[in-house]
């Protein structure tokens, strides 16, 4: 059962080396959006500092909704979806290994990042750590709260805004947590509350995230 | 209406029909395609869904491999619902689609390493490339599977269900872009499954000459 696991992971991860520029575009996405509210707003760090959290979570939001189309798209164009769909392994099983796949090409390196780019909104010292710590928790919140919709809508025509309707108002709980942990810690009143929170969707959405994009997918495919 | 009749001598041999399908009935929207459709196979048998364009015959078999809902009716393995058996039918049947269910990206081999092993049975790379060899892809094992011709991959593609060993296959117009002698290997290959006990289920426009096991037809015209 592990090993099926690992199969899927290890495939999705070869195909998204092979196809550098997906995930490139991603990572890329990010950085530009994150880089454009300075030169909007103005270089002032006073007005930078209290947007910090807000901006590098919606990017990153923003960032992993976009890579959301290929996570069942291109499996189901070239048939292999259904191979899985009948492959004599727990659907949900499978699911989770995409899941997993998905966040470490997508969200993983977004967290990575952000660190980076937060020194641009002068963020220094815990604040940026609880920012890295948050994103590492609530990217893959993300992915497994995005395969639901991503299931849902394989094979639709103009699937991707859809994905953005069904998805967005169920992330809202991880933003705000994951933004409200950097800023609690800014503020001082520290960062565990948000943080436990946080760790609590991504318990929850890694149970429920596979079985209903599992389900979705049965009828999807269809 | 189409219907199978049993031949009354296997009957007695084969008390139970290894697999069945009673009364099926399947609708696209809100379409008619077809109805009353019966059929039973037993170990050692084909058949063969003849019909024009548009006749269902791609519907029943993804019907009979759980990837369709019938409108109506339902497929027995060895008695039991096939629904109900969940994984356990899927370990009984291998399906090649009219789309070759295979990655570009990754080469022919890799794709049936990584189908086994999401399959939950996976296999060393030289016994993938043997499967490949035996269907005449000698030499392009390891190419990524777009630099291949639509017919290399149909086999790359038939070449996954040598390797699964699963008693029952389901091959949707498996002969499509095959040339000749590839077409020659593939009955080859399925009168050597059918003579090892093993069950076939296809669809075609072709009369198959190289098979000489016995052979049913199911008609889908009305």
């Amino acid at each position: 059962m592990g090993s099926v696991l690992g199969w899927i992971i290890r495939r999705d991860l070869v195909l998204a080396l092979r196809q550098r520029t997906d995930v490139m575009t991603t990572l890329v996405f990010f950085v530009i959006v994150v880089s454009l509210f300075p030169l909007g707003v103005g270089p002032e760090l006073e007005k930078l500092r209290p947007l910090a959290a807000g901006v590098l979570w919606v990017a990153a939001l923003l960032a992993s909704m976009l890579s959301l189309g290929r996570l069942f798209a291109a499996d189901y164009a070239d048939g292999t979806l259904e191979q899985i769909l009948i492959a004599p392994q727990p659907l949900s099983l499978v699911v989770l290994g995409k899941i997993i796949a998905h966040w470490l090409v997508s969200g993983m390196p977004l967290a990575l990042i952000a660190p980076i780019l937060g020194i641009q909104y002068d963020l220094t010292g815990e604040p940026l750590f609880v920012l890295l710590i948050s994103l590492l928790i609530g990217t893959p919140v993300l992915s497994a709260i995005g395969a639901v919709g991503a299931a849902l809508t394989v094979g639709l025509r103009g699937g991707g805004v859809l994905i953005a309707l069904l998805v967005l108002p169920l992330y809202v709980p991880v933003i705000i947590f994951g933004a409200g942990a950097v800023e609690a810690s800014a503020s001082g009143i520290g960062p565990e509350g948000h943080l436990s929170l946080l760790a609590a969707f991504l318990l929850l959405s890694l149970v429920v995230g596979p079985l209903a994009s599992a389900a979705a997918l049965r009828i999807s495919v269809e | 209406m189409p219907r199978e009749h049993r031949n009354p001598y296997n009957a007695h041999f084969f008390p139970e029909p290894v697999l069945s399908a009673e009364n099926l009935a399947c609708s696209r929207g809100d379409r008619l395609v077809f109805r009353c459709v019966e059929f039973s196979l037993e170990s050692g048998q084909m058949l063969l869904v003849t019909g024009i364009n548009g006749s269902g015959k791609t519907s029943l078999l993804r019907i009979v491999c759980g990837l369709l809902e019938p409108a109506e009716g339902e497929i027995r393995w060895g008695g039991k619902r096939a629904k109900g058996l969940g994984e356990d039918y899927f370990a009984k049947l291998a399906y090649v689609g009219h789309v070759n269910g295979l990655k570009d990206d990754l080469s022919a081999t890799e794709n049936i390493r990584i189908w086994a092993g999401v399959s939950g049975t996976p296999v060393a790379p030289e016994e993938a490339r043997d499967a490949l060899r035996r269907l005449g892809l000698e030499g392009r094992e390891d190419l990524p599977v777009r630099w291949l011709s639509q017919g290399q991959k149909r086999r790359a593609a038939l070449a996954r269900v040598l390797i699964a060993k699963r008693p029952l296959w389901v091959l949707d117009e498996p002969f499509t872009a095959l040339d000749r002698e590839s077409t020659a290997t593939v009955e080859a290959l399925l009168q050597e499954h059918l003579e090892g006990g093993g069950m076939a289920l296809l669809s075609t426009h072709q009369e198959l000459s190289g098979i000489t096991a016995p052979l049913r037809r199911l008609g889908l015209d009305h």
